[in-house]
């Protein structure tokens, strides 16, 4: 499944991303008819020249709708109870600036590419995915509106904050805790990546 | 019809080619129900499936239960939907009626595995008990060593939704004195072990639910299944597949080839290739319940490997609203292009295009039944960002036979416009955040034949909509709207225009008070509900449904 991941920074620049957007109203995420990476949702192949400005129909509903997705509750008990006996290990993830958390699981992603592609796709309204570090193995996510840049970092088992990547996943996967996606103007205190993978 | 002789009623109406003309005919005819060997009831609206209709709205089952046992007790059959039943209802159904069969409850609540112990135990010729997604409170394993040893005709057992432990021993005897087992389906405490021991004495077993399939069992175990699989010739049918691991994937290999039904869809465990890994083998398949984990390359995979499928279903593994899904556009219209048979569908995923309904609706034009649902509501297209009118158009125009659609992403009056135009067959349509205007909900009662239910949330029609076309209702089985913008004026109106209709109106916010106040009253109800009535008013509606 390929949401698209290479949107280059130089996609049209919208009014910068409001931050009355990220007060703490329930919105869905990409709900906002002048979202600009609502156009990065689309294909990656997809070189049409679109507008993205362009105003979609009513705005979407402001609360999170109730029954919805239409699955009966059945399914959804059954689904939670197998994903809790699967040993699945769901931790939270936090992006500064955004109005909610997400939980992501960890045991569902085979490495960092795939599990940041993840977190990518869950906050695709606030931010835009960007290949762009040296190795190219730990791609950046930026805020398409504002440039800044966000780092991947996690809470371990001591309770210290580390940087995601610097161990093998699975050593990852054991102590993770939980996720923050911190403004890397913050992230100066974590320690320094190694570019082992 | 009381001045005809039975014989002569009876022998007008065996002209009557079609069942449900029949079954119409026997609900008014109170000379046939002392007669009734079958009864089906479905209780709450549809839209109670997704937690709309609060708790305690009704569908009781009691009151039927106890008319049928004072008014025809040679009753055999008994189905019921989205019902509230209790332990002392089926205690009561147990011991009144001498002759019955088969018990069907389908997403319904209110009972424990007590009252099952109470059918087990009385039902004496019990062919059939047939559990769907209830909501059952487990009392202990009793009720499945309530079987006598005189019961030896069952036929059809499903309990896969019950959560408790089972008495594996009770269960190996219970199959082991009923050889006519033609459907058995376990529930997630059913170990490997215990199923192999149960499928050595079900050779005629033709569709079987599995219990856990965890690989903390040894491949001995998995031996031993694969072993006794082989011996069910008559096989056709799997699901279940409780905590699937990946490991027991190839122990199911053998069975494969003979399969026409597959239930992946309470599976999150197996991955796309895992998934493909089986389906790939599954040549005769007809139908597939799978999750969004089959990602649209699984779905190419299946679309290359199962020509005969009829029916699909792929439901969310994510049910955040604008979560992640492995599932676009692209995979349906690989599976219409390989499966021209493909007739009933139910498809979740995140994003849609026109061009691909446009190309599934020219591939595939026997749809009977099309469901669509694109997690985030509103959603445009995903090329063009333009609304997905034109492609629901395609759909109805070019699948001629389409009974049942549910519609959504992001769509103006314009779909409905197609839809009463084009959709002729349609009796069952499901609308969520969905049109611009009255004048889209008027498309549909205007153009729709042969509608009978309709069911909107989240759309802006209001009483102009309600109001233009009521004696429409009257050929329905039911209307449900939730968060349109209808007031409470416009049901008043409603209600006084067709007393043949039951008009109830749910608001959550305590609105007895509210609602009681001025009969001139434009406040909008949060949930109407409209349906036919020859009894008037039902007398269990709790107080915060109002019936105008």
């Amino acid at each position: 499944m390929s949401t698209s991941s290479t949107n280059s920074a130089a996609s049209p620049a919208v009014s910068g991303l409001d931050y009355d957007d990220t007060a703490l109203t329930l919105a869905l995420p990409g709900s906002s008819s002048t979202d600009p990476a609502a156009a990065d949702r689309k294909r990656a192949h997809a070189d049409h020249d679109h507008d993205n400005n362009k105003q979609l129909q009513p705005p979407s509903p402001k609360a999170r709708a109730v029954g919805w997705p239409p699955v009966r509750a059945y399914r959804r008990n059954a689904l939670r109870e197998e994903a809790a006996a699967a040993g699945c290990k769901l931790v939270k993830v936090a992006v500064d600036g955004a109005p909610y958390l997400r939980k992501v699981d960890l045991a569902a992603h085979d490495g960092y590419a795939p599990l940041l592609r993840a977190l990518h796709a869950m906050f695709a309204s606030c931010l835009a995915f960007v290949r762009g570090a040296e190795d190219g193995v730990l791609a950046r996510l930026v805020d398409s509106a504002t440039g800044a840049e966000y780092v991947p970092t996690y809470e371990d088992k001591d309770g210290d904050w580390m940087l995601v990547g610097d161990v093998p996943f699975k050593m990852f996967v054991d102590s993770c805790k939980r996720i923050r996606l911190m403004k890397s103007s913050e992230a100066v205190n974590l320690s320094p990546r190694s570019s082992s993978q | 019809m009381t001045y005809f002789p039975e014989e002569v009623v009876e022998h007008i109406f065996s002209f009557l080619p079609s069942h449900s003309d029949r079954n119409t005919v026997s609900l008014v005819c109170k000379v046939w129900f002392p007669k009734l060997r079958v009864l089906t009831v479905k209780g709450k609206p549809h839209f109670a499936d997704f937690n709309l209709v609060p708790p305690d709205w009704g569908g009781y089952a009691a009151p039927w239960i106890e008319a049928a046992a004072r008014g025809c007790v040679g009753l055999e059959e008994l189905r019921m939907k989205r019902m509230v039943v209790s332990d002392e209802g089926l205690e009561l159904l147990a011991r009144s009626f001498p002759r019955f069969k088969a018990l069907v409850l389908i997403s319904c609540e209110g009972f424990s595995t007590e009252g099952l112990a109470d059918i087990a135990s009385h039902c004496k010729f019990l062919r059939e008990l047939d559990l769907q997604e209830n909501d059952v409170e487990d009392r202990g394993p009793r009720w499945l060593s309530c079987f006598p040893d005189s019961c030896t005709s069952l036929v059809s057992l499903n309990f896969a939704c019950i959560k408790g432990e089972v008495d594996s021993a009770s269960l190996e005897r219970l199959v082991a004195k009923s050889p006519n087992l033609r459907s058995l389906r376990l529930n997630r405490a059913v170990s490997v072990d215990t199923l192999s021991k149960i499928l050595m004495h079900t050779p005629n077993l033709e569709d079987l639910g599995t219990g856990n399939l965890t690989d903390e069992f040894q491949t001995e175990s998995y031996l031993r299944l694969t072993n006794a699989l082989e011996k069910c010739k008559m096989l056709k049918s799997l699901s279940g597949f409780w905590d699937a691991s990946p490991v027991c994937v190839p122990f199911i290999y053998p069975l494969c080839h003979q399969l026409t039904g597959l239930n992946l869809s309470y599976t999150p465990t197996l991955d796309y290739s895992d998934l493909t890994r089986m389906i790939s083998r599954c040549v005769k398949l007809q139908r597939l319940w799978v999750l969004d984990c089959i990602s649209d390359k699984g779905l190419q995979v299946v679309a290359s490997s199962c020509k005969d499928l009829q029916e699909l279903r792929v439901f969310p593994s994510d049910f955040y609203v604008a979560g992640y899904s492995a599932v676009t556009e692209e995979g349906l219209v690989a599976i219409s292009s390989g499966c021209p048979k493909l007739s009933s569908l139910l498809y979740f995923c995140h994003q849609m295009t026109n061009d691909a309904l446009i190309t599934i609706a020219k591939n595939c034009p026997n749809f009977i039944r099309f469901r669509l649902c694109i997690l985030e509501p509103r959603k445009p297209d995903a090329m063009t960002n333009q609304p997905l009118d034109e492609g629901f158009g395609a759909i109805v125009r070019e699948c001629k036979g389409l009974r049942r659609l549910s519609i959504s992403g992001l769509l103006t009056d314009k779909v409905f416009m197609y839809i009463g135009k084009y959709a002729k067959h349609l009796e069952m349509l499901s609308i969520a955040f969905a049109g611009d205007s009255d004048d889209g909900m008027m498309h549909v009662l205007n153009g729709c034949k042969n509608l009978r239910k309709l069911e909107i949330r989240d759309s802006p029609f209001g009483d102009g909509a309600l109001l233009g076309n009521v004696a429409k209702y009257e050929t329905m089985r039911s209307l449900w709207m939730s968060s349109c913008n209808v007031t409470l004026k416009g049901c008043e109106i409603l209600a006084s225009k067709m007393p043949m209709l039951n008009v109830e109106i749910m608001n959550e916010l305590d609105g007895s008070s509210e609602m009681e106040e001025n009969p001139g009253d434009f406040s909008k109800v949060e949930k109407l509900y409209v349906y036919r009535t020859t009894a008037g008013a039902r007398g269990d509606a709790p107080n915060f449904v109002k019936i105008l």
